[in-house]
């Protein structure tokens, strides 16, 4: 195909999501949110859900996720988007209510209030990073920081015998009568991100179905808080976050 | 219609809330006000007016409950006592840091810590001097009946709407626990989608594509930006303090000395007024029913009509810093209160009246 071909809108095979606002974002180069708003953008878009959805975004480096997603947000406390979520959902049923949450924000500060709305069986979705590490405060120690890992508040690596374990939340929040699926998906490759953008949709069309709670993990990378580019963040990502957090659904209940 | 009932101050609270067509009340149990969420329970007002009740995991999820449902521009409110209301207080700051309307009762106890389940009024300076980070105000109602416990909801209501501010029902657990006649109001309709867009357009109920995205935040990165947040959050409370002021006098006219008190205190305080005037002493009494705004003005009035304030709380002097503020060293101002849960009885307050008076 001639570059003149090429460039015909009948020929495009990607665009920028029309729900994409237009705004350069905050995120580090090779951050994993900005593939993952994009494709809140585009599910929400596919499903007709924009002037019924809305965000509840967390504190973290996603705080402002509603810059960059044309839909209704609201900015919640840290760690307590789901409980704003329940409320949300519950008050206006025909809604599509989503969190988007690190792994800071929902299973460390915000472990209760997933837990409890996840096993309520809210008709919601949390969107879930987990990238290992606090990445806006400068890369502390996360609940998901992998043993002997090092971030700035275990520079010489994270010692079970200190910190505890990494803790497998959507595991636990698997066991919950209340989730209807719970999957952990990537986005560093073009496959990885089809796949997550189907499971994606899976999880929104759950919440309309009234299913339950429906958790989307996303397995990410840090490259800022990992110290590395984004290539080799891509690459410890799949050699080591991978063995311990495996991709693919620990639930999905039809 | 209206209905006359014998209830519990609690309860009140609970059938006033239904009645005025609440959206959502989101609680976890504390003694001393049980009884509102069990209350609401046992009436399942989903099933008549459609009101979502949710008993929640803890008081802080429940307080972002409220946070979520006042983002959508719902008639939404939540209760506790002393110790969880102290857990409700960084989503209490946020709730005024995005100026989103609704409820919160407070029905005290004695403290600090886990303290007791007895009455106390303990929680003024935590209600009216902010309690939560930030330089904020939160409307405070001060109820001295089950009457008030009932009306108070619908005035809450009406007051957060109307400023976009949180508004407190700042009671105790004598009011909350007694029983009394009380005169319900009738049914109201809860709010519409439509209303909603109409009376709230800044509410998140999804966006329309004519419309501009609503974003309910209380953050703001750049100072600049945040201290002009602050200084609209700071004309909007000094517009409340020209506005709002309510009080009420109970033989204030030809009164030498004046008592000021609020909730149950006041209650108290009206029997002492009677004792004292039986054995010729001019006393009056000043009831702020709202704490904040507080009702400086007319205090400062009184100054030059009487000789002597006293400020009676269950609390070791907190609403008095208030009174000598506003009466700026004019008069003598004294303070009798009990503590940690004890309440004092019309005859030691008039015992105390007479001794730092010199009567």
């Amino acid at each position: 195909m001639e570059l003149i071909e090429i460039i015909k809108p009948e020929n495009r095979v990607y665009a920028k999501p029309r729900l994409m606002n237009d705004r350069p974002m905050h995120y580090c180069p090779g951050c994993s949110h900005g593939v993952i708003h994009k494709l809140i953008a585009e599910v929400v878009a596919d499903m007709g859900l924009e002037e019924q959805t809305i965000g509840v975004s967390p504190v973290g480096c996603a705080v402002f996720a509603y810059n960059y997603i044309d839909i209704d947000w609201v900015e919640a406390a840290h760690g307590r988007a789901p409980a704003v979520a329940t409320a949300l959902k519950r008050l206006n049923r025909e809604k599509m209510i989503f969190t988007y949450q690190g792994d800071g924000d929902l299973a460390a500060i915000g472990t209760a209030e997933t837990i409890h709305a996840a096993n309520r069986g809210e008709n919601i979705v949390i969107v879930f990073v987990n990238n290992a590490i606090y990445g806006m405060t400068g890369g502390q120690m996360a609940p998901t920081t992998l043993e002997g890992m090092a971030s700035s508040t275990c520079p010489y690596g994270r010692d079970v015998a200190l910190n505890g374990y990494p803790l497998k939340i959507a595991d636990l929040l698997a066991q919950l009568e209340g989730t209807c699926l719970v999957t952990r998906q990537s986005v560093q490759t073009a496959a990885a991100v089809r796949k997550a953008k189907k499971m994606l949709r899976k999880a929104f069309e759950n919440s309309m179905a009234g299913k339950g709670t429906s958790v989307v993990e996303f397995v990410s990378t840090c490259s800022s808080g990992w110290k590395m580019t984004p290539a080799q963040a891509n690459q410890w990502m799949e050699n080591h976050m991978f063995s311990f957090y495996p991709l693919g659904d620990l639930k999905n209940v039809e | 219609m209206e209905e006359i009932k014998l209830m519990k101050g609690n309860e009140a609270i609970a059938h006033a809330a239904i009645r005025y067509g609440a959206d959502g009340y989101f609680g976890y149990p504390i003694t001393p006000q049980s009884e509102i969420m069990e209350t609401l329970m046992a009436e399942k007002p989903w099933e008549s007016t459609g009101m979502v009740v949710l008993q929640a995991e803890s008081e802080v999820a429940a307080i972002n409950m409220v946070y979520g449902g006042a983002a959508s521009g719902k008639r939404v409110m939540t209760s506790s006592s002393s110790p969880g209301i102290s857990l409700k207080l960084e989503g209490i700051s946020y709730l005024a840091g995005a100026e989103l309307p609704c409820v919160i009762v407070n029905v005290m106890r004695g403290g600090p810590g886990l303290g007791t389940i007895q009455p106390s009024q303990a929680d003024y300076f935590q209600t009216v001097k902010g309690g939560g980070h930030g330089d904020y105000r939160l409307i405070t109602l001060a109820p001295y009946s089950v009457q008030e416990m009932a009306d108070f909801v619908a005035l809450g209501f009406d007051l957060a709407f109307r400023y976009s501010n949180p508004a407190m029902i700042l009671a105790d657990g004598i009011i909350g626990q007694m029983m009394e006649k009380v005169v319900l109001p009738p049914y109201l309709p809860r709010k519409t989608e439509a209303g909603i867009r109409e009376e709230s357009p800044w509410a998140v109920q999804g966006k329309r594509k004519q419309n501009k995205v609503n974003v309910i935040t209380s953050l703001e990165l750049d100072p600049a930006l945040m201290e002009e947040n602050n200084k609209r959050f700071q004309a909007k409370y000094r517009n409340i303090e020209e506005t709002e002021v309510r009080y009420e006098e109970f033989h204030c006219e030809d009164a030498r000395y004046l008592l000021i008190a609020f909730g149950s205190s006041a209650r108290i305080c009206q029997k002492v007024v009677e004792l004292a005037r039986e054995e010729g002493i001019r006393l009056g009494l000043l009831r702020p029913i709202t704490l904040w705004p507080f009702p400086k003005k007319i205090i400062e009035a009184y100054s030059d009509r009487v000789k002597g304030m006293l400020s009676v709380e269950l609390n070791a002097g907190q609403m008095v810093e208030d009174v000598r503020l506003a009466v700026n060293g004019k008069v003598k101002v004294e303070h009798f209160g009990r503590l940690g849960g004890v309440v004092f009885t019309p005859d030691e307050i008039l015992t105390a009246l007479k001794e730092k008076f010199q009567i």
